[in-house]
């Protein structure tokens, strides 16, 4: 079966910090992982592989350096890599990141499942996924946390909501886009790695993927970003002293004062 | 198109590096990249990843950098789009609650822009709830009925959702940023090619240009982004819950019930929905907790949740976990709060044992009040805290359970 694998090159978010002074986030020496969600998508594409057979695609729209993202996956042991990369793409919102990535999609060829993480920790939007569903004419069950069953024609899943969760089933081919709950991803193998650091990614422009220029980049974002800002920082917080139930019941004073209790 | 530096203005004066988010802008020596100038050494070079945001244009006196767009024409002719449409989400026939607080934010909108404010309603045996719709201050409801959208299911919704749009083409489509919401809502903008912005926190109106101003937070809270669908209609965002007040309800409100049936062979219906499962261990579901209390590392062990939990009971409240408390088996990933877990905003927040990374900070800072419970005085979660109360959480969750025992009787 055919398996591709949705992922994105996110800022490590582990250093991410607001300069005090400037109250803008420090950025420098940080380093770009795959985005931790994708990791999973990562991980069920190789599971499914391992079980059913097939092969594992891996994908990202980005600038040429989220080539080591698609590295990092080829070390886990995804089969072939593609980067759809060119200036063309710059300043691509939700919409036409979908449209570019499911263009890349179909140039890559047949397909059963397409997995995808919930959402990326830069843009927070969890919109790809189904975006890129909606392009490709394929069924999407979101916040998958276990696959059940799968099998050539259908494939059955539990999907997270907030007070429990669903049992879904469709028929493939289809997308998913996963939870942290799914699975534990490995890490590269040495082997792994060595194949990666040699393996070729397929790095696809504008033009090789057969896309509507009016549907790509910024022509192709019906959304503009005006203005960016940090946000006013928490007013200073109280301490509150003494024994625990001297700080219990100022704390409960504290909350009986505000009403929100 | 895109961002450029205007070579001979720039002096390398470093005044924009700050101030990309992304930290994509360099100062580099002009010598190096062939642009030399007489007077200046440096210039500033930005990288590749730029989204053109333009947060570096204000801070540069100079105006040394440049956006340039291409001139843009409505897409379509914004004129016709008209009126406020909220998505009444609602799940076993209940209608959500954050569909009221839509509605509240929501009139607020249409009565800026002097247009109506309209509900769609998708379910089947809804007359009780259109109405109850109607006295929280919908001047419309599009009520939908048919068994195949008794429960949610996303090609049902899309398709109809998608076709009602079309047909009656509100200006503005606002959903919860719900499970439900932030699944289907992708797929019908992606199907009528129009933006959508994800988990909104605040919503304005641009009279003079006719547009709404959708804010959100990125980078797990850490900056905010004001976003617009400039030259597309519908504009459509998912709101985040517990954001907005909620509509007051007022019986004596008047509106028009627009009752439709749907035959569910002319719809799309690619999944089947087999089970529904209550998470039994969720006495209250994070999403809809006033108040949240949470356990993490310092609990020491899973036997150790239930001090959390009782605290959780007496308020009422939801009980939470930091990644470490989930990764270490003591409790399910549904409780798990953060950049991994679910993002939340209760009324209060009470963080017992937890440290505070920058993970578990982004799924929990937009709290109303947050409390802090740890013994170790240096704790990031501090930062953050309205109150802190340093001190041993095994003595003070209990005082702390036993004083609002008291005083809520």
């Amino acid at each position: 079966m055919n398996f591709i694998v949705c992922i994105k090159q996110v800022p490590g978010t582990t250093d991410v910090k607001i300069d005090p002074k400037t109250n803008t986030l420090i950025r420098e020496g940080v380093e770009s992982i795959v985005n931790p969600f994708d990791s999973y998508a990562i991980e069920e594409g190789l599971r499914l592989k391992e079980r059913m057979g097939g092969k594992v695609t891996v994908i990202s729209m980005g600038p040429p350096q989220a080539e080591s993202a698609l590295r990092e996956a080829l070390s886990m042991g995804c089969d072939e890599a593609v980067l759809l990369t060119d200036r063309a793409f710059a300043g691509s919102d939700t919409l036409a990141t979908s449209y570019t990535l499911a263009c890349g999609i179909k140039k890559i060829g047949e397909f059963d499942l397409v997995i995808c993480g919930k959402q990326a920790i830069d843009g927070d939007t969890a919109q790809v996924g189904p975006g890129i569903a909606e392009k490709l004419g394929v069924p999407a069950i979101t916040y998958v946390k276990k696959i059940e069953e799968i099998d050539q024609a259908r494939i059955k899943v539990e999907r997270m909501m907030e007070e429990g969760y669903e049992v879904i089933e469709t028929n493939l081919p289809a997308l998913i886009t996963v939870v942290k709950e799914i699975n534990e991803p490995r890490l590269p193998s040495l082997k792994g790695m060595v194949r990666a650091r040699k393996a070729e990614i397929h790095m696809w422009t504008a033009s090789d993927i057969e896309c509507e220029k009016s549907k790509i980049g910024q022509a192709g974002s019906p959304t503009i970003v005006n203005k960016i800002f940090t946000p006013p920082p928490r007013k200073g917080g109280e301490v509150l002293l003494g024994d625990p139930e001297e700080q219990a019941e100022k704390l409960v004073d504290k909350l009986r004062q505000a009403k929100v209790i | 198109m895109g961002i450029k530096i205007v070579d001979d203005k720039c002096t390398g004066c470093s005044l924009c590096v700050k101030s990309c988010p992304f930290g994509l802008i360099k100062i580099v020596s002009r010598e190096e990249v062939g642009k030399p100038h007489p007077k200046y050494k440096k210039i500033a070079v930005i990288g590749e990843g730029c989204n053109l945001c333009g947060a570096c244009l204000e801070p540069c006196p100079l105006e040394a950098i440049l956006i340039e767009r291409e001139e843009e024409k409505p897409r379509v002719d914004i004129s016709q789009y008209k009126g406020v449409w909220v998505f009444a989400e609602q799940k076993k026939g209940e209608i959500q609650g954050v569909a009221y607080e839509l509605l509240g934010e929501g009139r607020k909108l249409a009565d800026e822009l002097g247009e109506k404010l309209s509900c769609v309603l998708l379910g089947e045996g809804m007359d009780g709830a259109a109405k109850e719709l109607i006295a929280h201050g919908a001047d419309r409801v599009y009520q939908i009925e048919g068994s195949i959208l008794k429960n949610f299911q996303d090609d049902p919704y899309t398709d109809v959702l998608s076709d009602l749009i079309q047909k009656e083409k509100p200006e503005i489509v606002l959903m919860g940023a719900t499970v439900i919401g932030r699944s289907f809502a992708s797929r019908v903008a992606a199907r009528l090619g129009t933006g959508l912005t994800a988990d909104c926190t605040e919503l304005a109106i641009d009279l003079k240009a006719r547009q709404l101003l959708q804010t959100r937070p990125a980078f797990g809270g850490n900056i905010m982004a004001t976003i617009t669908t400039p030259y597309n209609r519908p504009q459509m965002a998912t709101v985040r819950h517990k954001v907005f007040k909620k509509a007051v309800k007022q019986e004596n409100h008047q509106g028009e019930i627009i009752k439709e049936s749907v035959d569910g062979k002319n719809l799309s219906l690619r999944t089947k929905l087999l089970d529904m499962v209550q998470d039994l261990t969720q006495t209250v579901n994070l999403a809809d907790a006033d108040i949240i209390v949470s356990g993490g590392r310092g609990l020491g062990g899973p036997e150790n949740f239930n001090i959390i939990e009782e605290l959780a009971r007496t308020l009422g409240g939801a009980v939470g976990a930091s990644r470490a408390a989930v990764d270490a088996g003591w409790i399910p990933y549904s409780h798990q709060v953060g950049q991994t877990g679910r993002t939340v905003c209760p009324k209060i927040y009470i963080a017992c044992g937890i440290s505070g990374a920058i993970q578990h900070l982004v799924g929990m800072q937009s709290s109303d009040i947050i409390v802090a419970i740890n013994k170790d005085p240096n704790a990031p979660i501090f930062k953050v805290a309205t109150y802190g109360i340093e001190g041993d959480l095994f003595e003070v969750v209990p005082a702390l359970t036993k004083r609002l025992k008291e005083v809520l009787g």
